[in-house]
């Protein structure tokens, strides 16, 4: 089998556990979606397309609901994922020196990824965690307190 | 009632659990049995305890004792010492002086600090959040009973109305009314949705109620089904709180295993179901109409009110949707009554507010406090003081479409009335404390970032003043501003306050509009000197000649 056969098995398998866990009304969409991209890691065309089919709506409307919301991305994404919280109590605190570090050490600016494929850096607005602002989340983990020169020690961590 | 000698708490908020709080937890139960103290010594993980200097944190009552930053490997000493030889563990004790809001109320119970009053936090932290059983033991589901078993819905909703409750979501709309108009409604299906999409920048009050008290939530979603005449309800948590969804899942579970959740609650006639949606990321959902798109799987765009929810709601139903601090006021109010509730807080607003207190403190967390508590007492009980001895300059509550409070307001009691008085908002509860080392234009600017990115688009006057006013305040922190822009923001504001279809674009001027009135030397310095006072936007900074 393809390198290509095989993703598109896994997107269709996302698809197919997503819709098995949560059923066919419009109301689960956005479930469905959040499932599927949390398992790709994004949401390609073709998973929009069968989720589409199987839940009997337009293509527009499945794509206007996926364009709409932060968490769901129409965009393969790095393998590490890397959120700045830009809200201002993270921004008061110390946040913008943080921000214009991380960019600096990954050479790539906001809603960008290495040419590796091994982060993406995108910003969010607050996570709820403003007790320890500055706030940066690394895929599921969080980092509170940050400071400039935590960050290479912080990133160092991931593989 | 099984008693214990000893209660130990684990704190088990995000942060925690990523430094070892699980790994301690466990230990903690080994320990606990290899020294034959199990049925002596209970052991809970109880959420966010509000002090993330020395988590994950360990509190032993009756003692008070507070362990932290506690390590799987201090854990056997900590339960020899403590547990079994029954003295401090020496040199675990987490430093004294930074004792922040959860802490610093549970340490009031001894009488140290100035005690908090607590009613929607009552709970939170001092039950096993994955519990029903603690949960009962601590009067859970016992304003459930009354309600069904000796009120009528009408005799529900006059106890609400008279207690004064305002909803806590911002807008501070008497709650006792929106049930009677939900019960008034026509119709066969009404829903009642909870509001736990919270998304306002500074605000992490209903993760901590939810995560900390998830029985609450729908102990008061099912009396307010019985009180509006609904059997269905919605829970819509935002999208990034997966740890209360986990634990809201877990909870409608147990609750349905009891009896008090599902069909027949209690053995009665009456049935109520609840179902979690997850949100994926939108601030704007946390308006009610744009929730209930959302829930209906649907772009998150506000509908135009009227029709409001409460005739025309969730797939076209009449709808009741309150936010989860007003919802977690239902229990205590039903079992100690509504002359017991009026006590609290001010005659115009009675009841606590849950204040997340952030910046430039010395202690940041959270409390919940009576209603009519001033500014300058936050900072100074709660706050622990300003940072490094800085000066207080301004205060901005309610997240970003809160209002902008300079210091000469912060002695204004803050309730619904008198702040509505003073022309600012309290908004959700949060206070961004900033000191002078806070630039107002960039202050304005990063939110305006905001809500130019969280504007959904639907309607003109939000989408393009908050990018317009974006890039007018970017001008003037790069010192390309004129004095006529600021006349244009003022406009930008009014425009988008009058014309704008949901809150989300009437508030989104606020910051600005503030700024301006208290603040307009500073932001005429960027454009007449060319010069940030503070040094922190790029123009240039202020050099002082001796």
């Amino acid at each position: 089998m393809t390198t290509e056969t095989q993703n598109k098995q896994a997107i269709m398998n996302a698809v197919e556990a997503a819709i098995k866990e949560h059923g066919t009304s419009r109301e689960e969409l956005i479930p469905i979606l959040n499932d599927i991209n949390r398992k790709i890691g994004y949401l390609p065309q073709e998973a929009l397309e069968e989720v589409s089919r199987r839940l009997r709506l337009a293509k527009s409307q499945v794509f206007a609901v996926t364009t709409f919301y932060r968490m769901l991305s129409t965009k393969p994404r790095g393998r590490h994922v890397i959120q700045f919280c830009e809200s201002a109590p993270c921004h008061v605190v110390g946040g913008r020196e943080v921000w214009e570090t991380l960019q600096d050490i990954l050479k790539i600016g906001e809603d960008e990824t290495t040419p590796d494929g091994k982060w993406s850096l995108i910003t969010t607005s607050c996570l709820g965690i403003c007790g320890v602002g500055p706030v940066i989340v690394i895929d599921d983990d969080i980092y509170g307190n940050v400071t400039p020169e935590q960050i290479p020690d912080i990133l160092a961590r991931y593989s | 009632m099984k008693t214990y000698r000893s209660m130990v708490l684990v704190s088990s908020d995000p942060e925690s659990i990523e430094r070892g709080a699980q790994q301690v937890f466990e230990r903690l139960q080994e320990e606990i049995k290899a020294f034959g103290l199990e049925d002596e010594v209970s052991l809970s993980m109880v959420g966010d305890v509000g002090r993330h200097d020395a988590i994950p944190i360990v509190i032993v009552y009756p003692e008070a004792t507070i362990y932290g930053p506690v390590r799987p490997e201090d854990v056997h000493f900590l339960v020899e010492e403590h547990l079994y030889k029954g003295r401090v563990a020496a040199g675990l004790q987490a430093p004294a002086r930074e004792l922040s809001g959860r802490i610093a109320w549970l340490s009031a119970r001894k009488g140290t600090l100035p005690a908090e009053k607590r009613i929607v936090l009552e709970r939170a932290g001092i039950i096993d959040p994955n519990s029903i059983e603690d949960y009962i033991l601590h009067d859970g589901y016992a304003a459930l009973g009354k309600v069904l078993t000796e009120m009528t819905p009408a005799q529900v909703i006059e106890e609400i109305t008279r207690s004064g409750l305002r909803g806590r979501g911002g807008a501070g709309f008497p709650t006792g009314l929106k049930w009677s108009f939900v019960s008034k409604a026509q119709g066969d299906n009404k829903y009642v949705v909870c509001n736990a999409d919270e998304s306002e920048p500074g605000t992490f009050k209903d993760r901590v109620i939810i995560e900390g008290d998830p029985h609450s939530i729908l102990e008061a979603m099912t009396i307010a089904g019985y009180a509006v005449g609904a059997r269905e309800g919605y829970i819509y948590v935002r999208g990034e709180y997966l740890l209360a969804q986990n634990r809201l899942l877990q909870a409608i579970r147990q609750a349905e295993e009891m009896g008090m959740l599902g069909d027949h609650i209690f053995g009665t006639n009456f049935s109520f179901h609840i179902h979690i949606h997850s949100g994926a990321g939108a601030y704007i959902c946390g308006e009610e109409t744009a929730l209930i798109e959302s829930i209906e799987g649907k772009r998150g765009e506000p509908r135009s009110r009227p029709p409001y929810p409460t005739t025309h709601g969730l797939w076209g139903k009449p709808t009741l949707v309150n936010n989860v601090e007003t919802l977690a006021n239902i229990p205590a109010i039903i079992r100690n009554g509504a002359a017991w509730y009026r006590s609290i807080g001010t005659p115009s607003s009675p009841g606590t507010k849950v204040y997340t207190i952030l910046g430039h403190v010395n202690t940041t967390g959270l409390i919940e406090v009576p209603m009519g508590i001033t500014l300058r007492e936050v900072i100074a009980i709660y706050g622990k003081g300003m940072k490094n001895g800085s000066a207080f300059k301004l205060a901005q509550t309610g997240g970003s479409s809160g209002s902008v409070i300079p210091a000469s307001l912060q002695d204004t009691p803050m309730d619904f009335d008198a702040y509505a008085k003073a022309g600012v908002s309290l908004g959700s509860g949060a206070l961004l404390i900033c000191n002078e080392d806070t630039c107002v234009v960039d202050l304005a600017k990063v939110l305006m970032n905001f809500f130019r990115r969280e504007s959904c688009g639907k309607c003109n006057p939000c989408r393009i003043g908050t990018q317009r006013s974006y890039e007018i305040l970017d001008n003037i922190s790069r010192g390309n501003g004129t004095l006529a822009d600021l006349d244009i923001l003022l406009e930008l504001a009014d425009n988008m306050n009058q014309l704008s279809n949901c809150g989300l674009g009437q508030t989104a001027g606020t910051p600005v509009r503030d700024v301006l009135k208290y603040f307009r030397a500073e932001v005429e310095a960027h454009i007449r000197l060319k010069v940030c006072p503070t040094g922190v936007c790029p123009v240039g900074k202020l050099v002082s000649v001796s």
